[in-house]
């Protein structure tokens, strides 16, 4: 049971580490938020699950609570932390923040439909 | 007890992933790039105060990094909302 509790550590200190070098790595606001918010959702589920692990095997009414709240922890990163990248990146989009070497802007284009012709379907 | 010291290894992991954040938080060209810096940093700070609960032992700390989760949540959403200009 310690080697998977060592197996968890090490997963979620690897991806937390790799999501924050990410972000030092990656041109620009979308590739960043890319790069790091699923790197660390996913190192922080392990490290967490390394908490519940240890509080099951601990046993007992402080194990049990430990494992209790690291469960209530990991859900709440899972459900806010996807929201939370998605309302940044909605917010850059609409500050005006353009991808770095973008090829096509599909959401651009909606929001900026031609009004005769094509394209109109996207229009608000 | 035996494996508290892998915990408190796993935290300072944590933590140097932290400061590497930072450099984005300091040096971010725009305001969004600070945001996406903080809101990984929050993310950390939880699975950090997870970890250091669970190498001293105290259950009590776990509750902290709950609260913690939620208010950052809200935080980042509410930078958000600035940013995309709703708050006037």
């Amino acid at each position: 049971m310690n080697g998977l509790i060592y197996t968890f550590l090490a997963i979620g200190a690897v991806f937390n580490a790799l999501g924050s070098v990410a972000l030092l790595r990656f041109p620009d606001v979308y590739t960043r938020i890319h790069g790091a918010t699923k790197c660390t959702t996913f190192g922080s589920i392990f490290s967490i699950l390394a908490v519940a692990v240890y509080g099951i095997v601990q046993g007992g009414g402080a194990g049990g609570t430990m494992a209790v709240r690291a469960a209530l922890a990991l859900m709440f990163l899972l459900l806010t932390n996807p929201t939370g990248s998605h309302a940044l990146a909605r917010a850059a989009h609409r500050s005006g923040i353009k991808p770095f070497r973008a090829v096509v802007d599909r959401l651009e284009e909606a929001h900026h439909a031609s009004p005769d012709g094509h394209g109109s379907e996207g229009a608000r | 007890m035996i494996v508290a010291l892998p915990f408190a290894v796993g935290g300072v992991a944590l933590l140097v992933s932290i400061l590497v954040c930072m450099v984005r938080l300091s040096i971010g060209p725009t305001a969004a790039d600070r945001a996406v810096a903080l809101d990984t940093i929050n993310t950390l700070v939880v699975a950090t105060m997870m970890l250091l609960g669970a190498a001293f032992d105290e259950v009590v700390l776990l509750d902290v990094a709950l609260v913690y989760a939620l208010l950052s949540y809200v935080g980042t959403l509410f930078i958000a909302r600035y940013l995309e200009g709703g708050l006037d």
